[in-house]
């Protein structure tokens, strides 16, 4: 069994290049052009309903929160924001970030700018780190957006569900970018033309934490971070949660979605604060289709698609014990069957095995899910 | 060079393209909503996507990997992750044939 490493200047990078892993032509589904001009298009009306509803719940819980501090009667509200702040922040910075929520482009910048500063990602580097994750979707020492290495840190999983490896994470890169803009690792993907902006953006995100911090000191109260930055902590955990699901215990080095990313189908609350990205695999295969479409795209390809997990808990009850799996073997995966009217997998593309040039064996180490 | 018979002017439906491909060359060619045509390099500057699956919103082709955007009509590069503008090649229409000169 071959370690994998997911250093982005290490061996298995150098080896997905040399291999045609990296940029690779991935499987897609077939769908009309007409019908897919039609997925496609742009509108401002669902993101501004949406984002109206978001920050006016924001304006609202925090409100009622600062009204009603110090007393425990301000914790639900202080819960509920929290979820909006360090959460629903993700999905609005991924689907700004693609430019696809809104139909105007300023719409979709500032909600980016807003949510980038909420999720704790500096607004410049983050956009190029996930183009790199569309092209290189799990390819070992290419994906910087790899949520669960393997084998998997067990112990960092959960203790992200509260945003703590990620916080601990952040607070020195924005320092190291605000002094000397991106790090090593960063200008691998980030265009040198952008390097200033990846500074300017840290310096901007570093000044309003120095000055919420100095207005807690100067309150002698914690209430301020209540508002920012602490929420990224007290309410990470639906972003987690549904985070690691988009391709937790699947395959890894493959060029074909429907094998590394997952779709799950759930509650309406959710999908509000998820932004519909629970479709996984069809916003990896078409990610031109705005949030509000990808409804319409699952039930246009479908056929072609794994069946979807029903719902959070069972999509949990799925990749868990993969999880387990891995800490003793970690190239085992799931491997999820297709319906019959669907294309089948091309294994002849999937051969490749982290840490070496021979082929791996896919089929003992892959385990049908149920 | 002579002017290349590209393609019947309805053949690409109005605010949107086609791959038009010549030799070793690959293009795509774009039909404006005013009825004007433009025609472009094939390939995104930025990994080489062909931009026929893309999605035609006004005067801009969004690419169909990463929503990188370009003016067809100018080749201008206008949203990240695009920095490189695309080459354009002009175009002219006779008889409801669409002529691109690759020269
Ligand atoms: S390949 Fe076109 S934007 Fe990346």
């Amino acid at each position: 069994m071959a370690k994998r490493d997911y250093s982005l200047q290490g061996p298995d990078a150098r080896r997905a290049v040399e291999t045609g892993l990296a940029a690779a032509e991935w499987y897609h589904t077939e769908v009309p052009r007409k019908v897919m001009k039609d997925l496609m298009q742009r509108s401002d009306a669902p993101a501004i309903r949406d984002t109206v509803i978001l920050y006016g719940c924001m304006i609202l819980f925090a409100g009622l929160g600062i009204a009603l501090w110090p007393s425990l009667w301000s914790a639900p509200f202080w819960l509920a924001y929290g979820v909006l702040y360090g959460s629903a922040s993700d999905s609005r910075w991924h689907e700004c970030g693609h430019g696809t929520a809104f139909k105007t482009k300023w719409m979709n910048d500032v909600v980016y700018q807003i949510a980038s500063f909420m999720i704790m990602r500096n607004a410049a580097t983050w956009r190029w780190s996930h183009a790199r994750h569309h092209t290189d979707t799990y390819i070992v020492g290419r994906d910087p957006e790899i949520a669960v290495m393997r084998p998997p840190e067990l112990a960092k999983v959960i203790l992200n569900f509260f945003g703590i490896i990620d916080v601990i994470r952040f607070f020195p890169n924005l320092v190291y970018n605000a002094a000397f803009g991106p790090t090593a690792d960063e200008r691998t993907f980030v265009p040198q033309s952008e390097w200033g902006r990846v500074r300017r953006v840290a310096l901007v995100h570093l000044s309003v934490y120095v000055a919420t911090v100095a207005l807690a000191v100067w309150m002698q109260s914690v209430l301020p971070l209540m508002v920012i930055g602490l929420p990224r902590l007290y309410g990470a955990w639906h972003h987690v949660m549904t985070g690691l699901l988009q391709h937790g215990g699947l395959a890894d080095n493959v060029i074909d979605h429907r094998l590394n990313s997952r779709t799950v189908l759930m509650n309406p609350i959710s999908r509000f604060i998820y932004w519909n990205m629970n479709y996984h695999v069809e916003h990896h295969m078409f990610p031109m289709v705005p949030y509000h479409a990808l409804p319409r795209l699952h039930d246009t390809i479908r056929h072609d698609l794994p069946a979807p997990n029903r719902s959070i808990a069972e999509g949990f009850r799925e990749m868990w014990p993969a999880f387990r799996r891995q800490l003793a073997y970690e190239d085992f995966f799931l491997k999820r069957s297709l319906p019959p009217t669907a294309k089948p997998y091309r294994e002849d593309l999937h051969q490749i095995s982290p840490g070496t040039l021979t082929p791996a064996a896919p089929p003992a180490t892959a385990i049908p899910a149920e | 060079m002579p002017w290349i018979n590209a393609c019947a002017t309805d053949d690409i439906d109005e605010e949107d393209l086609i791959r038009f491909d010549h030799g070793s060359q690959t293009f795509a060619i774009y039909h404006s909503p005013e009825g004007d045509f433009y025609a472009t390099a094939g390939r995104c500057t930025h990994e080489e996507v062909h931009l026929c699956d893309g999605l035609v919103m006004g005067h801009l082709i969004e690419c169909p990997k990463h929503n990188g955007q370009f003016d067809y009509r100018t080749g201008e590069a206008k949203r990240a992750p695009v920095c490189v503008n695309l080459r354009t090649f002009p175009v002219k229409v006779e008889a409801g044939r669409v002529f691109i000169d690759i020269a």
